[in-house]
Protein backbone atom coordinates (compact mmCIF):
# COMPACT_ATOMS: atom_id res chain seq x y z
CA UNK A 1 0.00 0.00 0.00
CA UNK A 2 2.07 3.00 -1.23
CA UNK A 3 1.33 6.86 -0.36
CA UNK A 4 1.01 9.16 -2.97
CA UNK A 5 4.30 10.77 -2.76
CA UNK A 6 6.05 7.51 -3.27
CA UNK A 7 3.85 6.53 -6.31
CA UNK A 8 5.55 7.29 -9.66
CA UNK A 9 4.25 10.36 -11.02
CA UNK A 10 2.65 10.30 -14.74
CA UNK A 11 5.26 11.89 -16.85
CA UNK A 12 4.38 15.43 -18.38
CA UNK A 13 3.97 15.56 -22.04
CA UNK A 14 6.80 15.75 -24.32
CA UNK A 15 6.94 19.83 -25.26
CA UNK A 16 6.22 20.81 -29.16
CA UNK A 17 9.46 21.39 -31.45
CA UNK A 18 10.65 24.64 -30.83
CA UNK A 19 9.70 24.61 -27.34
CA UNK A 20 11.35 24.46 -23.89
CA UNK A 21 12.13 20.74 -22.52
CA UNK A 22 10.98 22.21 -19.09
CA UNK A 23 8.01 20.18 -18.02
CA UNK A 24 7.22 23.29 -16.06
CA UNK A 25 7.70 25.65 -18.32
CA UNK A 26 4.27 23.87 -20.47
CA UNK A 27 1.20 26.50 -19.80
CA UNK A 28 -1.67 24.51 -18.37
CA UNK A 29 -3.49 25.72 -22.15
CA UNK A 30 -0.64 24.03 -24.09
CA UNK A 31 -0.71 20.57 -21.81
CA UNK A 32 -4.70 20.52 -22.78
CA UNK A 33 -3.81 20.96 -26.02
CA UNK A 34 -1.45 18.23 -25.91
CA UNK A 35 -4.19 16.05 -24.41
CA UNK A 36 -6.85 17.13 -27.06
CA UNK A 37 -10.17 18.00 -26.54
CA UNK A 38 -12.37 16.55 -24.65
CA UNK A 39 -9.24 16.21 -22.27
CA UNK A 40 -11.42 15.75 -19.01
CA UNK A 41 -12.39 11.65 -19.95
CA UNK A 42 -8.57 11.07 -20.84
CA UNK A 43 -6.00 10.94 -18.34
CA UNK A 44 -3.42 8.29 -15.98
CA UNK A 45 -4.30 6.94 -12.50
CA UNK A 46 -2.09 8.28 -10.51
CA UNK A 47 -3.11 5.47 -8.04
CA UNK A 48 -3.08 1.79 -8.25
CA UNK A 49 -6.59 -0.20 -8.11
CA UNK A 50 -5.71 -2.20 -5.49
CA UNK A 51 -4.82 0.91 -2.93
CA UNK A 52 -6.56 0.41 -0.11
CA UNK A 53 -7.68 3.75 1.88
CA UNK A 54 -5.80 4.61 4.67
CA UNK A 55 -7.99 3.72 8.33
CA UNK A 56 -10.40 7.39 8.65
CA UNK A 57 -8.48 9.77 11.23
CA UNK A 58 -11.09 10.80 13.98
CA UNK A 59 -14.26 12.30 12.92
CA UNK A 60 -14.10 16.03 12.73
CA UNK A 61 -16.32 18.24 15.21
CA UNK A 62 -19.36 19.09 14.24
CA UNK A 63 -19.76 21.91 12.45
CA UNK A 64 -22.44 24.25 11.18
CA UNK A 65 -25.12 22.40 8.88
CA UNK A 66 -24.01 21.45 5.67
CA UNK A 67 -20.28 22.01 6.50
CA UNK A 68 -18.40 18.90 5.96
CA UNK A 69 -14.16 17.76 6.01
CA UNK A 70 -11.81 18.53 4.64
CA UNK A 71 -11.55 15.31 7.71
CA UNK A 72 -13.42 12.14 7.36
CA UNK A 73 -17.42 12.64 8.20
CA UNK A 74 -19.65 10.10 8.53
CA UNK A 75 -22.05 9.12 5.41
CA UNK A 76 -25.14 6.76 5.35
CA UNK A 77 -25.86 5.61 2.14
CA UNK A 78 -28.33 3.22 1.24
CA UNK A 79 -26.70 0.33 -1.29
CA UNK A 80 -28.82 -2.21 -2.31
CA UNK A 81 -31.83 -1.92 -0.06
CA UNK A 82 -28.87 -2.29 3.01
CA UNK A 83 -28.28 0.93 5.20
CA UNK A 84 -23.73 1.37 4.62
CA UNK A 85 -22.80 3.75 7.51
CA UNK A 86 -18.87 4.85 6.33
CA UNK A 87 -16.23 7.94 7.70
CA UNK A 88 -14.72 9.26 4.41
CA UNK A 89 -13.63 12.28 3.90
CA UNK A 90 -16.08 14.29 1.11
CA UNK A 91 -13.37 13.59 -1.45
CA UNK A 92 -14.02 10.17 -1.94
CA UNK A 93 -15.81 9.27 -4.90
CA UNK A 94 -18.99 6.16 -4.88
CA UNK A 95 -16.60 3.99 -5.88
CA UNK A 96 -13.93 4.11 -3.77
CA UNK A 97 -15.95 3.83 -0.84
CA UNK A 98 -17.84 0.80 -2.47
CA UNK A 99 -14.37 -0.62 -2.81
CA UNK A 100 -12.00 0.73 -0.61
CA UNK A 101 -12.86 1.90 2.61
CA UNK A 102 -13.92 0.21 5.78
CA UNK A 103 -18.03 -0.17 7.90
CA UNK A 104 -17.93 2.67 10.18
CA UNK A 105 -20.09 0.02 12.92
CA UNK A 106 -17.87 -3.34 12.49
CA UNK A 107 -14.65 -2.42 10.59
CA UNK A 108 -15.02 -4.20 7.94
CA UNK A 109 -14.03 -3.31 4.79
CA UNK A 110 -16.89 -2.67 2.42
CA UNK A 111 -15.94 -4.89 -0.05
CA UNK A 112 -18.85 -4.22 -2.58
CA UNK A 113 -16.51 -5.00 -5.24
CA UNK A 114 -18.15 -5.62 -8.17
CA UNK A 115 -18.38 -1.96 -9.92
CA UNK A 116 -14.32 -1.66 -11.27
CA UNK A 117 -12.44 0.98 -11.48
CA UNK A 118 -10.45 1.11 -14.85
CA UNK A 119 -10.44 4.90 -16.43
CA UNK A 120 -11.41 6.72 -12.69
CA UNK A 121 -12.54 9.88 -15.49
CA UNK A 122 -16.32 9.23 -16.90
CA UNK A 123 -15.31 7.43 -19.25
CA UNK A 124 -14.95 3.82 -19.92
CA UNK A 125 -18.31 2.55 -17.71
CA UNK A 126 -16.79 -0.42 -15.72
CA UNK A 127 -17.77 1.23 -12.89
CA UNK A 128 -21.41 1.79 -13.74
CA UNK A 129 -24.23 1.44 -10.51
CA UNK A 130 -27.70 2.79 -10.42
CA UNK A 131 -28.63 5.32 -8.51
CA UNK A 132 -32.34 6.77 -7.84
CA UNK A 133 -32.73 4.30 -11.35
CA UNK A 134 -30.69 6.22 -13.43
CA UNK A 135 -27.59 4.73 -14.52
CA UNK A 136 -24.39 6.62 -13.28
CA UNK A 137 -20.34 6.74 -13.09
CA UNK A 138 -19.70 5.41 -9.05
CA UNK A 139 -15.80 6.98 -10.00
CA UNK A 140 -17.66 10.65 -11.13
CA UNK A 141 -19.97 10.74 -7.95
CA UNK A 142 -18.98 11.77 -4.43
CA UNK A 143 -19.75 9.59 -1.74
CA UNK A 144 -21.10 12.76 0.38
CA UNK A 145 -23.33 13.44 -2.51
CA UNK A 146 -24.89 9.94 -3.00
CA UNK A 147 -26.76 10.00 0.72
CA UNK A 148 -30.26 9.84 0.19
CA UNK A 149 -30.12 7.79 -3.15
CA UNK A 150 -31.17 4.60 -3.63
CA UNK A 151 -27.78 2.98 -4.44
CA UNK A 152 -27.82 -0.27 -6.67
CA UNK A 153 -24.49 -2.10 -7.96
CA UNK A 154 -24.24 -5.63 -9.40
CA UNK A 155 -23.20 -7.60 -6.60
CA UNK A 156 -27.27 -6.79 -5.23
CA UNK A 157 -28.62 -8.20 -8.43
CA UNK A 158 -28.43 -11.86 -7.70
CA UNK A 159 -31.46 -13.01 -5.34
CA UNK A 160 -31.91 -16.44 -3.44
CA UNK A 161 -29.58 -17.82 -5.44
CA UNK A 162 -30.51 -16.91 -8.69
CA UNK A 163 -28.41 -15.11 -11.26
CA UNK A 164 -30.42 -11.72 -12.53
CA UNK A 165 -32.06 -12.97 -16.10
CA UNK A 166 -29.42 -10.10 -17.84
CA UNK A 167 -26.42 -11.70 -15.64
CA UNK A 168 -27.47 -15.08 -16.64
CA UNK A 169 -28.02 -13.81 -20.40
CA UNK A 170 -24.43 -12.63 -20.53
CA UNK A 171 -23.45 -16.01 -19.79
CA UNK A 172 -25.51 -17.80 -22.70
CA UNK A 173 -24.57 -15.40 -25.53
CA UNK A 174 -20.91 -15.16 -24.59
CA UNK A 175 -21.00 -11.20 -23.56
CA UNK A 176 -17.83 -11.45 -22.18
CA UNK A 177 -14.17 -12.43 -22.44
CA UNK A 178 -11.52 -11.27 -19.67
CA UNK A 179 -14.81 -9.63 -18.18
CA UNK A 180 -13.78 -6.69 -16.38
CA UNK A 181 -16.05 -4.53 -18.03
CA UNK A 182 -19.17 -6.74 -17.47
CA UNK A 183 -20.34 -5.39 -14.09
CA UNK A 184 -20.73 -1.70 -15.68
CA UNK A 185 -22.65 -3.62 -19.03
CA UNK A 186 -25.03 -5.71 -16.73
CA UNK A 187 -25.61 -2.80 -14.82
CA UNK A 188 -26.37 -0.72 -17.94
CA UNK A 189 -28.54 -3.17 -19.11
CA UNK A 190 -30.37 -3.98 -16.32
CA UNK A 191 -31.34 0.28 -16.29
CA UNK A 192 -32.41 0.27 -19.55
CA UNK A 193 -34.65 -2.46 -19.29
CA UNK A 194 -36.45 -1.68 -16.26
CA UNK A 195 -36.90 1.89 -18.14
CA UNK A 196 -37.66 0.07 -21.73
CA UNK A 197 -38.76 -3.61 -21.64
CA UNK A 198 -38.63 -4.04 -25.20
CA UNK A 199 -36.03 -2.11 -26.87
CA UNK A 200 -34.90 -1.82 -30.39
CA UNK A 201 -31.33 -2.20 -31.48
CA UNK A 202 -30.40 1.27 -31.77
CA UNK A 203 -32.35 1.76 -27.83
CA UNK A 204 -29.74 -1.11 -26.81
CA UNK A 205 -26.89 0.43 -28.46
CA UNK A 206 -27.90 3.99 -26.93
CA UNK A 207 -28.58 2.44 -23.70
CA UNK A 208 -25.37 1.23 -23.50
CA UNK A 209 -22.98 4.07 -25.21
CA UNK A 210 -21.36 4.87 -21.61
CA UNK A 211 -19.96 1.01 -21.77
CA UNK A 212 -16.81 0.03 -23.42
CA UNK A 213 -15.63 -3.35 -23.68
CA UNK A 214 -11.99 -3.66 -24.79
CA UNK A 215 -12.20 -7.31 -25.91
CA UNK A 216 -14.53 -6.57 -28.03
CA UNK A 217 -17.50 -8.80 -27.26
CA UNK A 218 -20.02 -5.71 -27.91
CA UNK A 219 -22.11 -8.35 -30.41
CA UNK A 220 -22.08 -10.85 -27.37
CA UNK A 221 -23.11 -7.86 -24.95
CA UNK A 222 -26.09 -6.50 -27.53
CA UNK A 223 -27.62 -10.06 -27.86
CA UNK A 224 -27.49 -10.61 -24.62
CA UNK A 225 -29.72 -7.67 -23.88
CA UNK A 226 -31.98 -9.22 -26.48
CA UNK A 227 -31.85 -12.24 -24.93
CA UNK A 228 -32.30 -10.49 -21.24
CA UNK A 229 -35.40 -8.92 -22.74
CA UNK A 230 -36.86 -11.49 -24.52
CA UNK A 231 -36.93 -13.46 -21.08
CA UNK A 232 -37.87 -10.80 -18.92
CA UNK A 233 -41.15 -10.13 -20.92
CA UNK A 234 -41.86 -13.60 -19.86
CA UNK A 235 -44.75 -14.64 -16.83
CA UNK A 236 -42.17 -15.21 -13.98
CA UNK A 237 -40.17 -12.54 -14.82
CA UNK A 238 -37.05 -14.68 -16.35
CA UNK A 239 -36.24 -15.38 -12.46
CA UNK B 1 -7.70 10.79 -5.64
CA UNK B 2 -8.36 14.26 -5.33
CA UNK B 3 -7.50 16.77 -3.22
CA UNK B 4 -8.37 17.15 -0.15
CA UNK B 5 -11.28 19.97 0.15
CA UNK B 6 -14.54 20.56 2.41
CA UNK B 7 -17.94 19.92 1.23
CA UNK B 8 -21.06 22.57 1.60
CA UNK B 9 -24.13 21.97 0.91
CA UNK B 10 -26.14 25.25 0.91
CA UNK B 11 -30.09 25.10 1.51
CA UNK B 12 -30.97 28.64 -0.47
CA UNK B 13 -29.24 30.48 -3.91
CA UNK B 14 -28.62 33.18 -1.37
CA UNK B 15 -26.56 31.06 1.08
CA UNK B 16 -24.51 29.51 -2.00
CA UNK B 17 -23.94 33.05 -3.48
CA UNK B 18 -22.59 33.44 0.43
CA UNK B 19 -20.58 30.98 0.27
CA UNK B 20 -18.79 32.54 -2.85
CA UNK B 21 -18.53 35.49 -1.84
CA UNK B 22 -16.45 34.51 1.19
CA UNK B 23 -14.38 31.82 -0.49
CA UNK B 24 -13.56 33.25 -3.65
CA UNK B 25 -11.47 31.54 -6.38
CA UNK B 26 -10.92 28.79 -3.53
CA UNK B 27 -14.52 27.62 -4.43
CA UNK B 28 -16.06 25.76 -6.69
CA UNK B 29 -19.89 25.11 -7.56
CA UNK B 30 -20.83 21.30 -8.16
CA UNK B 31 -23.95 20.58 -9.88
CA UNK B 32 -23.77 17.04 -12.01
CA UNK B 33 -19.67 16.96 -11.55
CA UNK B 34 -19.44 15.66 -14.80
CA UNK B 35 -16.74 18.10 -15.93
CA UNK B 36 -15.75 19.16 -12.49
CA UNK B 37 -14.94 15.60 -10.76
CA UNK B 38 -12.61 14.38 -13.65
CA UNK B 39 -10.93 18.02 -13.65
CA UNK B 40 -10.18 17.47 -9.52
CA UNK B 41 -8.44 14.39 -10.47
CA UNK B 42 -6.31 15.77 -13.17
CA UNK B 43 -5.95 18.11 -11.28
CA UNK B 44 -7.57 21.04 -13.58
CA UNK B 45 -9.25 22.31 -10.55
CA UNK B 46 -8.17 22.61 -7.23
CA UNK B 47 -10.66 24.08 -4.82
CA UNK B 48 -10.24 23.93 -1.15
CA UNK B 49 -14.59 24.43 -0.98
CA UNK B 50 -16.99 22.47 -3.20
CA UNK B 51 -20.27 24.07 -2.86
CA UNK B 52 -22.84 21.28 -3.94
CA UNK B 53 -26.71 22.93 -5.25
CA UNK B 54 -28.04 19.95 -4.63
CA UNK B 55 -30.08 20.97 -1.67
CA UNK B 56 -30.83 24.29 -3.49
CA UNK B 57 -34.49 24.80 -4.25
CA UNK B 58 -35.47 26.24 -8.06
CA UNK B 59 -32.97 24.87 -9.97
CA UNK B 60 -34.11 21.97 -11.27
CA UNK B 61 -37.04 22.44 -13.17
CA UNK B 62 -37.69 23.71 -17.14
CA UNK B 63 -40.25 26.41 -17.03
CA UNK B 64 -41.69 29.01 -19.70
CA UNK B 65 -40.97 32.29 -19.45
CA UNK B 66 -43.40 34.62 -18.04
CA UNK B 67 -43.42 36.74 -20.92
CA UNK B 68 -45.28 34.73 -23.25
CA UNK B 69 -44.00 33.68 -26.31
CA UNK B 70 -41.90 30.31 -26.95
CA UNK B 71 -39.59 31.11 -24.37
CA UNK B 72 -38.47 28.86 -21.71
CA UNK B 73 -35.91 28.82 -18.89
CA UNK B 74 -33.51 25.69 -17.61
CA UNK B 75 -32.65 25.92 -14.18
CA UNK B 76 -28.83 25.07 -13.07
CA UNK B 77 -29.09 21.54 -11.97
CA UNK B 78 -31.75 20.68 -15.19
CA UNK B 79 -30.05 16.90 -16.71
CA UNK B 80 -29.00 16.97 -20.45
CA UNK B 81 -31.66 13.44 -19.96
CA UNK B 82 -34.12 15.56 -18.41
CA UNK B 83 -33.98 18.26 -21.15
CA UNK B 84 -34.21 15.63 -24.30
CA UNK B 85 -37.34 13.98 -23.15
CA UNK B 86 -38.81 17.21 -21.69
CA UNK B 87 -42.12 17.51 -23.37
CA UNK B 88 -41.82 22.05 -23.04
CA UNK B 89 -38.35 21.30 -24.94
CA UNK B 90 -39.51 18.94 -27.18
CA UNK B 91 -42.57 20.91 -28.25
CA UNK B 92 -40.89 24.57 -27.97
CA UNK B 93 -37.24 24.07 -29.53
CA UNK B 94 -36.51 20.21 -30.58
CA UNK B 95 -32.76 21.49 -31.47
CA UNK B 96 -32.03 21.87 -27.90
CA UNK B 97 -33.75 17.92 -26.87
CA UNK B 98 -31.87 16.87 -29.86
CA UNK B 99 -28.33 17.81 -29.11
CA UNK B 100 -29.21 16.98 -25.08
CA UNK B 101 -29.71 13.71 -26.46
CA UNK B 102 -26.41 13.64 -28.87
CA UNK B 103 -24.09 14.39 -25.94
CA UNK B 104 -21.37 12.19 -24.53
CA UNK B 105 -23.17 9.09 -23.32
CA UNK B 106 -26.32 7.73 -21.30
CA UNK B 107 -24.57 7.87 -17.68
CA UNK B 108 -23.67 11.37 -18.37
CA UNK B 109 -26.61 12.51 -19.93
CA UNK B 110 -27.88 11.21 -16.39
CA UNK B 111 -26.22 13.28 -14.34
CA UNK B 112 -24.74 16.07 -16.39
CA UNK B 113 -26.57 19.35 -16.50
CA UNK B 114 -26.94 22.35 -19.20
CA UNK B 115 -25.51 24.81 -16.81
CA UNK B 116 -22.70 22.79 -15.69
CA UNK B 117 -21.70 22.09 -19.24
CA UNK B 118 -21.31 25.74 -20.11
CA UNK B 119 -19.48 26.82 -16.95
CA UNK B 120 -16.84 23.85 -17.41
CA UNK B 121 -16.21 25.48 -21.20
CA UNK B 122 -14.71 22.25 -22.55
CA UNK B 123 -14.05 23.58 -26.23
CA UNK B 124 -15.63 19.88 -27.59
CA UNK B 125 -18.90 20.44 -25.89
CA UNK B 126 -22.32 20.62 -27.72
CA UNK B 127 -24.16 23.27 -26.15
CA UNK B 128 -22.55 25.96 -27.45
CA UNK B 129 -23.25 26.04 -30.89
CA UNK B 130 -27.17 25.47 -30.26
CA UNK B 131 -26.95 27.73 -27.45
CA UNK B 132 -25.38 30.58 -30.03
CA UNK B 133 -28.06 29.56 -32.80
CA UNK B 134 -30.62 30.25 -30.59
CA UNK B 135 -29.11 33.66 -28.78
CA UNK B 136 -29.22 31.87 -25.31
CA UNK B 137 -28.20 33.60 -22.48
CA UNK B 138 -26.84 32.43 -19.25
CA UNK B 139 -28.48 33.94 -16.07
CA UNK B 140 -25.69 34.68 -14.01
CA UNK B 141 -26.18 35.13 -10.31
CA UNK B 142 -24.28 37.09 -7.29
CA UNK B 143 -24.67 38.91 -4.49
CA UNK B 144 -23.90 42.16 -6.26
CA UNK B 145 -27.14 41.17 -8.42
CA UNK B 146 -27.76 39.52 -11.29
CA UNK B 147 -26.80 39.76 -15.42
CA UNK B 148 -27.18 37.98 -18.53
CA UNK B 149 -23.96 36.53 -20.62
CA UNK B 150 -24.43 34.84 -23.62
CA UNK B 151 -23.02 31.72 -24.68
CA UNK B 152 -20.58 33.10 -26.95
CA UNK B 153 -19.43 35.46 -24.40
CA UNK B 154 -19.80 32.98 -21.41
CA UNK B 155 -17.18 30.52 -23.00
CA UNK B 156 -13.78 32.67 -23.43
CA UNK B 157 -11.48 29.13 -24.05
CA UNK B 158 -10.37 25.93 -23.08
CA UNK B 159 -11.92 25.63 -19.89
CA UNK B 160 -12.07 29.41 -19.18
CA UNK B 161 -15.74 31.53 -18.61
CA UNK B 162 -15.89 35.18 -18.09
CA UNK B 163 -18.10 33.85 -14.96
CA UNK B 164 -16.42 35.79 -11.69
CA UNK B 165 -15.51 33.52 -8.44
CA UNK B 166 -18.75 34.81 -6.91
CA UNK B 167 -20.86 34.07 -9.51
CA UNK B 168 -22.87 31.02 -10.63
CA UNK B 169 -24.71 30.33 -13.25
CA UNK B 170 -28.53 29.64 -11.81
CA UNK B 171 -30.14 29.20 -15.15
CA UNK B 172 -30.41 29.09 -19.28
CA UNK B 173 -32.75 31.24 -20.82
CA UNK B 174 -34.22 30.61 -24.02
CA UNK B 175 -35.87 33.64 -25.34
CA UNK B 176 -37.80 32.53 -28.40
CA UNK B 177 -38.85 32.46 -30.96
CA UNK B 178 -38.07 29.18 -32.39
CA UNK B 179 -38.36 27.86 -35.64
CA UNK B 180 -39.24 24.42 -37.12
CA UNK B 181 -36.29 24.57 -39.62
CA UNK B 182 -33.34 23.55 -36.77
CA UNK B 183 -30.97 20.70 -36.37
CA UNK B 184 -27.73 20.08 -35.29
CA UNK B 185 -24.93 17.77 -36.82
CA UNK B 186 -21.93 16.46 -35.61
CA UNK B 187 -18.84 15.18 -35.99
CA UNK B 188 -18.47 12.46 -32.88
CA UNK B 189 -15.03 11.67 -31.39
CA UNK B 190 -14.99 7.74 -31.42
CA UNK B 191 -14.03 7.17 -27.59
CA UNK B 192 -15.97 10.08 -25.30
CA UNK B 193 -18.43 10.93 -27.88
CA UNK B 194 -17.19 14.93 -27.77
CA UNK B 195 -17.93 17.02 -30.90
CA UNK B 196 -14.41 17.35 -33.26
CA UNK B 197 -16.54 19.61 -35.14
CA UNK B 198 -20.01 20.51 -34.43
CA UNK B 199 -22.71 22.58 -36.42
CA UNK B 200 -26.17 24.07 -35.30
CA UNK B 201 -28.38 26.10 -38.20
CA UNK B 202 -31.38 27.52 -36.74
CA UNK B 203 -33.39 29.14 -40.14
CA UNK B 204 -36.23 31.21 -40.42
CA UNK B 205 -38.26 30.26 -43.68
CA UNK B 206 -40.39 31.64 -46.34
CA UNK B 207 -40.73 28.69 -48.97
CA UNK B 208 -37.01 27.84 -49.52
CA UNK B 209 -35.72 31.14 -48.79
CA UNK B 210 -34.10 31.58 -45.22
CA UNK B 211 -35.20 34.99 -44.49
CA UNK B 212 -32.68 35.09 -41.26
CA UNK B 213 -30.29 32.21 -40.56
CA UNK B 214 -28.16 31.89 -37.26
CA UNK B 215 -25.45 29.07 -37.75
CA UNK B 216 -23.46 28.13 -34.47
CA UNK B 217 -19.73 26.43 -34.73
CA UNK B 218 -18.25 24.13 -31.57
CA UNK B 219 -15.37 22.22 -31.45
CA UNK B 220 -12.90 23.85 -34.12
CA UNK B 221 -11.50 26.37 -32.19
CA UNK B 222 -11.19 27.57 -27.99
CA UNK B 223 -14.18 29.22 -28.42
CA UNK B 224 -17.72 28.50 -30.12
CA UNK B 225 -18.43 31.11 -32.70
CA UNK B 226 -21.17 32.21 -35.37
CA UNK B 227 -20.50 31.59 -38.68
CA UNK B 228 -21.27 35.04 -39.76
CA UNK B 229 -20.04 34.76 -43.62
CA UNK B 230 -21.98 31.64 -43.86
CA UNK B 231 -25.16 33.60 -42.45
CA UNK B 232 -24.72 36.64 -44.63
CA UNK B 233 -24.09 34.46 -47.77
CA UNK B 234 -27.52 33.00 -47.21
CA UNK B 235 -29.81 35.43 -45.51
CA UNK B 236 -32.17 36.23 -48.01
CA UNK B 237 -31.31 32.98 -50.43
CA UNK B 238 -32.81 30.21 -51.64
CA UNK B 239 -31.67 27.33 -49.61
CA UNK B 240 -30.66 24.84 -52.66
CA UNK B 241 -27.33 22.16 -51.78
CA UNK B 242 -25.11 24.23 -53.98
CA UNK B 243 -25.93 27.52 -52.86
CA UNK B 244 -25.43 26.09 -48.93
CA UNK B 245 -21.99 24.25 -50.11
CA UNK B 246 -20.62 27.36 -51.45
CA UNK B 247 -21.57 29.56 -48.45
CA UNK B 248 -20.16 27.15 -46.06
CA UNK B 249 -16.60 27.20 -47.59
CA UNK B 250 -13.73 28.27 -45.33
CA UNK B 251 -16.16 29.23 -43.07
CA UNK B 252 -13.37 28.50 -40.12
CA UNK B 253 -10.79 30.50 -42.43
CA UNK B 254 -8.90 32.94 -40.34
CA UNK B 255 -9.62 31.33 -37.07
CA UNK B 256 -6.98 29.73 -34.60
CA UNK B 257 -7.94 26.49 -35.27
CA UNK B 258 -7.72 23.60 -32.45
CA UNK B 259 -5.21 20.41 -33.94
CA UNK B 260 -4.62 17.60 -31.63
CA UNK B 261 -4.16 13.77 -31.72
CA UNK B 262 -8.25 13.08 -32.85
CA UNK B 263 -7.62 15.48 -35.85
CA UNK B 264 -5.37 18.57 -37.19
CA UNK B 265 -6.91 22.05 -37.63
CA UNK B 266 -7.32 21.20 -41.34
CA UNK B 267 -9.32 18.35 -41.06
CA UNK B 268 -11.41 20.11 -38.51
CA UNK B 269 -12.07 23.40 -40.82
CA UNK B 270 -13.34 20.88 -43.06
CA UNK B 271 -15.67 18.88 -40.37
CA UNK B 272 -16.73 22.29 -39.57
CA UNK B 273 -18.02 22.84 -43.45
CA UNK B 274 -19.80 19.48 -43.91
CA UNK B 275 -21.35 19.50 -40.58
CA UNK B 276 -22.56 23.27 -41.26
CA UNK B 277 -23.69 21.97 -44.50
CA UNK B 278 -25.83 19.33 -43.14
CA UNK B 279 -27.43 20.81 -40.22
CA UNK B 280 -28.31 23.83 -42.82
CA UNK B 281 -29.76 21.68 -45.14
CA UNK B 282 -31.38 19.41 -42.59
CA UNK B 283 -33.06 22.28 -40.71
CA UNK B 284 -33.72 23.15 -44.11
CA UNK B 285 -36.13 20.27 -45.04
CA UNK B 286 -37.49 20.29 -41.18
CA UNK B 287 -39.12 23.54 -41.71
CA UNK B 288 -40.42 23.00 -45.20
CA UNK B 289 -41.92 19.90 -43.88
CA UNK B 290 -43.23 21.45 -41.03
CA UNK B 291 -44.87 24.36 -43.26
Amino acid sequence: MGTEETRPQPSAPAAPPGEGHDAASLSRRRFLQALGLGATVVGIPEEGVLGHALPPEPVQEAGAPGELGPGPVPVTLKVNGQPLKLLVEPRVTLLDALRNHLRADSGEPVDLTGAKRVCDRASCGACTVILDGRTAYACTVLAVDAQDREIRTVDGLEAEGKLHPVQEAFVHEDGLQCGFCTPGFVMSAVALLEANPHPTREEILRGLDGNICRCGTQCGVVKAVEAAAAKMGTKDGGR
Amino acid sequence: MIPALEYRTPESLEEALDLLERHGEEAKVLAGGHGLIPALKLRLAAPRVLVDLRRVPGLSSIEPLPEGGDGFVVGALVTHREIEVSPLVRARCPLLAEVAGAIGDAQVRNFGTLAGSLCHADPAADYPAVLLALDAEAVVASRRGERRVSAGELVQGVFETALEPDEIVRSVRFPGPHFAAAAYSKARQAASGFALAGAAAHLKLDGRRATDIAVGITGVAARPFRAAGVEDALRGQELSPEAVEAAVRGLAAGRELTSDIHASAEYRARLAEVHAKRAILRAAERGSAGA
